[in-house]
């Protein structure tokens, strides 16, 4: 990416001139949120100025109008995702949302007492929680992939981990601290050898890598919409549509029904059977334009322009003293977690903030991985596309400055 | 010195800086030099977690007045732990049970304190008023 596109990139992101403190806005906290362009901000004013009205059964004009949105926008992230087929794309209000769902449904269907989930131990807690719930449900075990010093997981012990017990397994595609990109198409290959399922948690890996759920053959892909330039609040579950026929609705409501009585309900088709209640389709909508907008610069672009920021940053990283980068895997995604010498994380991030500079500090809600390193927590640079070289320069000055305060 | 004239004294302290940088040079020292607290106390009951820190408190009385000690794992933490205790310690649980904290607010660092920053302060600001509710229970 030249200087010229990234200015124009840069330009429809209205945030990215802010002032904080009075000094330039230096937005390094992508992988909790990245910022919004524009387009996507006058979809979601153009959805309630003029497209809104109640989808699906309205006969009136505006809610035909609206539905078509809703669904064009499910096609929309079926041909992101290439999905085999549009209703295999079930709108949640995001990541947390869709794992729930996978194991509250799935759980219900297929697990019994004695059976066995497999998580790897970096897993953010919205892939650990809904599993820990459904266990103790169930009365239930979570068995755990280790990794290695570098953060990547261990295959071998992986492989040792799966069983005739073994009912499901769901592993993140890029971690949100380490930023190792995990194998799982390896992972998904091995678990379909015993016939096992696996469910894939991409919230961090759909704004960096193109994703290809039918290459990838996971049976389950979720990720969150705002985490990819879409609004907050809608999220996609991927489900094989064998899987998603063969577990139960998750919630009951409206726009889930195909027939009611006070006896019996018998449940609608795909995708419908998942989405009780009145849908987000002002956001379902302004998700597809936000995967329009990525689209159009390209994934590959984009990761080409990210992995040049991560190694920059890396290098510039690795001159400051008794700098300590945490998940150093071959295969990494615009992540940087580190520590330096015995400071704690969340001085450097109180400092860096008031220096204009957004980092996140702290356990990034993945305590077990955290834990399982003996550190307080790491503070985490996390790039988009829009970031640039010299916003990194500025970030690494005021680092070098905020250490000499610390040490 | 009275709560209220130790508070003054840091809001006058701290009115020296302009500077955010100047102002968190200074809670730096301030934690640097906060005593640490024995290993003994360092104990599961006196741990107030944040989400980001951690932070220890101790409380004795001694003659109807309070003494806390604490320390936290972060030195911007243990710079207002240092605060605290400068403000609180060597006063009567009645003392201390009707005092209004201002002074954090004044100094500009009420961010520290709010509730959407996980790091211990407001749990330990509560603790050390319960500390103190505990203690004037023990002298009546």
């Amino acid at each position: 990416m030249n200087k010229e596109q990234l200015q124009h990139i840069r330009a429809d992101f209205p945030i990215l001139t802010e002032k904080i403190y009075n000094k330039d806005l230096i937005y390094f906290d992508n992988a909790a949120t990245t910022q919004k362009p524009r387009c996507v901000v006058e979809r979601i004013e153009n959805g309630y100025y003029h497209l809104n009205a109640n989808i699906h059964r309205g006969v009136h004009y505006l809610s035909q109008k609206a539905t078509e949105a809703h669904e064009a926008a499910r096609t929309s992230v079926a041909e992101f995702l290439h999905a085999a087929k549009r209703e295999e794309i079930i709108f949640t209000r995001g990541t947390t949302e869709a794992i729930n769902l996978v194991a509250t449904s799935f759980g219900e269907a297929f697990c019994k007492t004695g059976d066995e989930i497999i998580l790897s131990v970096m897993e953010h807690h919205s892939n650990i929680v809904p599993w820990q719930m459904l266990c103790e449900r169930k009365g239930m075990k979570l068995r755990v992939i280790p990794m290695n010093e570098r953060g990547e997981l261990d295959m071998e012990a992986y492989k040792s981990l799966l069983n005739e017990h073994t009912k499901i397994v769901s592993v993140a595609h890029v971690s949100n601290v380490l930023g190792t990109i995990n194998p799982v198409k390896e992972i998904i290959q091995i678990a379909h050898s015993h016939t096992i399922p696996v469910l894939v948690d991409g919230a961090q890996a759909v704004p960096h890598i193109p994703v290809n759920v039918v290459e990838l053959d996971a049976d389950f892909y979720v990720f969150s919409g705002h985490k990819i330039y879409g609004p907050t609040g809608i999220g996609v579950l991927y489900g094989k549509s064998n899987w998603l026929n063969a577990i139960p609705p998750y919630q009951g409501g409206g726009e889930m029904i195909a027939n009611v009585t006070f006896e019996k309900t018998t449940y609608n088709e795909l995708p419908f059977k998942f989405e009780a209640g009145t849908p987000d389709y002002i956001s379902s909508t302004a998700l597809a334009e936000a995967l329009r907008y990525v689209q159009e610069i390209g994934l590959d672009k984009i990761a080409e322009h990210e992995h040049e920021l991560l190694t920059y940053c890396t290098e510039k990283l690795m001159e400051i003293k008794d700098m300590r980068i945490i998940g150093t895997a071959k295969e990494k995604s615009s992540v940087i977690s580190f520590l330096v010498g015995n400071i704690h994380p969340y001085d450097m991030g109180i400092l860096l903030d008031k220096l204009g500079i957004a980092v996140r500090t702290g356990h990034h809600c993945a305590q077990p991985l955290i834990d399982s390193l003996g550190i307080p927590g790491t503070v985490r640079a996390s790039f988009a596309f829009y970031n640039t070289k010299e916003e990194i320069d500025v970030f690494i000055d005021a680092l070098k400055r905020v250490v000499k305060m610390l040490s | 010195m009275t709560i209220n004239e130790l508070q003054d004294e840091i809001i006058e302290e701290f009115s020296a800086f302009d500077d955010w940088m100047d102002k968190y040079a200074l809670l730096i020292d301030l934690g640097n030099s906060l005593l640490p607290l024995e290993d003994k106390y360092k104990n599961p009951q006196n741990i107030i977690e944040g989400c980001q820190s951690r932070v220890w408190l101790n409380a004795e009385l001694n003659d109807g007045i309070i003494t806390y000690q604490g320390e936290s794992d972060a030195v911007l933490v243990k710079g207002i732990v240092s605060l605290l205790i400068r403000v609180l310690s060597g006063h009567t649980p009645d003392e201390i049970l009707n005092t209004e904290l201002y002074f954090i607010d004044k100094i500009g660092l009420k961010e520290h304190l709010s509730p959407t920053r996980s790091n211990g302060l407001v749990a330990m600001v509560k603790q050390m008023k319960m500390f103190a509710l505990a203690y004037k229970s023990v002298i009546s």
